[in-house]
């Protein structure tokens, strides 16, 4: 429709405008990604340049790729695990505890909700050293190691992740109408049927919010694995492997721009398939 | 059993799981930690040994500390620059990709991308564009010859280096910003801008009169999307600056570009004094509360006008 509109002088200088600050915008990727390509002598000599071998590339890659210190398939393994994981269980225990909350109407959960709603002013910085020593108490306890492993960031991501979801899910959740369930009560669906068969489905508009909003934060993630799975371990994530490379190997620019590329293509794939959702999700997190 | 026992039994279990994740990660800690504040807690492997009450003495020796002061002043200055930066750069982005433009969904996908990559990557991008791009761009443009200068680099002060965080924090949240503000653009009812057209309204008195007042809202929520997001800021400021270059403050060296989240770390992890780390983290929670409560009652306000 708006095509068809003649097109008015001053809209070619908005698109020249936007072109512009478009391609400012992107250029430090560009920069990343001609650098990648690039000896070190290269890179420190004319960082503005083209390569003049774009072969090296594959050389760059390859070092990354068996550096003993990014360990890159382990630390892309890792982050993967510790994402998909987090996200599934953040995603049902949240959607479960948003109806539990929602359709229980006693005191005890309005209460609950009250709390998970308050603590979402809490900064990390003020639980991060109680967590370490919390959770070294509670291995020496019961023998469950929490630092330094899986299990340990997941719960954290979960409880961490909690609050925001829950908040989101019992939002909608309200919404839905109480006939529906008390329907299903009639054709004689248990309680915990009704959730997964009838809830748990309808939820999936904020699902894609929650999975959104979660995921970008635990990929990205820096500081809770920095603590949680500490620097030198088996476990570790993409973040703390650039981190890593990039302190021990310094002014090494050709590498640690490449260790960069490298962590930044799974997401711009992924971006780039699940682009309208990330996009909606996020600007649906924030309004909320 | 009950129906009534049978709903509570649900309740609790469907519950649990969230529940216990929260108790365990959140709760524990944060009662622990505001304790700790006001203990001469230290290492974190004895925690319980010894543990003693001092008062106000860890709050009392941060504020004695150039260092925590210095923090302090640095990252209100940071953050307000970088909220009005990245306000005024994502509305103005917002205004582009609304408009009559070919390729606007192209170029709002360009913009939003930086915000996918996670701050640490973002920092060391940059440091490398400050101290290598730069100079470069300053050899190969006659006049430009200052860009060169060692000297001279962005990130070599104190005040160019927080001016670079600035940058570096507007162009990665710009484009989320930008993404609100186009869906409150979006919002306005197209009737309204063609009846202030056929009225003969220029286009500054459109964006004056219906587009800034019908955002409002959104302004809000971004106002204090990035007044949060900036004083809460550690990663680009750990990859892009460390805290440095360092500087002077009441005869005690101290870092130049130390933010409060990577004060609270540094205190813990550098200067080893764990307690002290806590009132401060302590401090920075409360500061955080009090804009959560002016958040809350500003938004309340405004739905009472609504």
């Amino acid at each position: 429709m708006k095509g068809i509109h003649p097109r008015r002088p001053g809209s070619i200088v908005a698109e020249i405008v936007t072109a512009v600050l478009f391609l400012l915008f992107l250029f430090p990727f560009l920069l990343v990604f001609i650098n990648s390509a690039k000896t070190s002598f290269e890179v420190t000599q004319y960082p503005l340049a083209l390569p003049s071998r774009w072969g090296n590339i594959i050389d760059n890659i390859v070092k990354i790729w068996t550096s003993e210190s990014v360990r890159y398939p382990s630390s892309l393994l890792s982050s993967v695990i510790i994402t998909v994981i987090s996200l599934v269980l953040i995603n049902l225990f949240s959607a479960m505890a948003g109806w539990a909350l929602v359709r229980t109407k006693t005191k005890t959960s309005s209460v609950i909700f009250f709390i998970f709603v308050a603590s979402m002013v809490i900064p990390f910085q003020i639980v991060m050293f109680p967590l370490l020593s919390w959770f070294r108490t509670v291995t020496m306890a019961t023998g469950v190691r929490l630092l330094r492993t899986y299990q340990g960031i997941i719960l954290s991501y979960i409880g961490f992740g909690a609050p925001l979801s829950i908040f989101m899910f019992h939002g909608f959740i309200k919404s839905v109408p109480l006939e529906l369930e008390e329907a299903a009560t009639i054709d004689g669906c248990h309680r915990h049927q009704i959730f997964f068969k009838i809830i748990f489905p309808i939820l999936k508009p904020i699902q894609a919010t929650v999975l959104v909003l979660n995921g970008i934060w635990i990929w990205n993630d820096y500081l809770l694995p920095l603590l949680v799975l500490g620097k030198g371990n088996d476990v570790m994530t993409i973040p703390l492997a650039v981190s890593n490379f990039a302190g021990a190997f310094v002014k090494q620019w050709d590498l640690i721009l490449t260790a960069i590329l490298m962590a930044m293509v799974p997401v711009i794939i992924f971006f780039l398939f699940a682009q309208k959702y990330i996009v909606k999700g996020m600007v649906a997190g924030a309004i909320k | 059993m009950t129906k009534k026992a049978e709903s509570t039994l649900v309740f609790w279990i469907f519950l649990a799981p969230a529940l216990f994740a929260f108790i365990m990660v959140m709760v524990i800690p944060f009662f622990l930690g505001s304790y700790y504040a006001f203990t001469n807690w230290t290492s974190s492997a004895r925690a319980d040994n010894a543990l003693r009450f001092v008062g106000l003495k860890n709050f009392v020796d941060s504020l004695r500390d150039p260092a925590f002061l210095y923090s302090f002043g640095i990252t209100f200055v940071y953050t307000i620059l970088n909220m009005v930066a990245i306000n005024v750069v994502a509305f103005a982005l917002a205004l582009l990709v609304t408009g009559n433009l070919r390729f606007k969904n192209v170029y709002r996908v360009g913009f939003f991308v930086p915000n996918l990559i996670g701050g640490i990557i973002l920092g060391y991008i940059w440091q490398f564009i400050f101290n290598n791009a730069v100079p470069s761009l300053g050899t190969l443009i006659p006049g430009l010859g200052f860009l060169a200068d060692p000297d001279k680099l962005l990130l070599s002060k104190n005040t160019s280096a927080l001016a670079a965080m600035v940058i570096v924090g507007t162009w990665q949240y710009a484009g989320y910003i930008m993404m609100i503000y186009v869906a409150a653009i979006e919002n306005i009812p197209q009737e309204l801008i063609e009846a202030a057209k056929i009225d003969g309204a220029s286009q500054w008195i459109r964006l004056k009169s219906i587009t800034i007042p019908l955002c409002a809202q959104a302004f809000t929520v971004t106002m204090f999307l990035t007044l949060v997001n900036s004083f809460k800021q550690f990663d680009v400021n750990v990859s892009l600056t460390s805290g440095g270059p360092s500087t002077m403050l009441m005869g005690k060296p101290i870092l130049g570009t130390e933010l409060l989240a990577l004060n609270i770390y540094n205190t813990a992890f550098i200067s080893n004094k764990l307690s002290e780390a806590q009132a401060r983290a302590f401090v920075f929670f409360l500061v955080l509360a009090i804009i959560s409560i002016i958040q809350v009652y500003v938004n309340k306000r405004r739905e009472i006008e609504l």
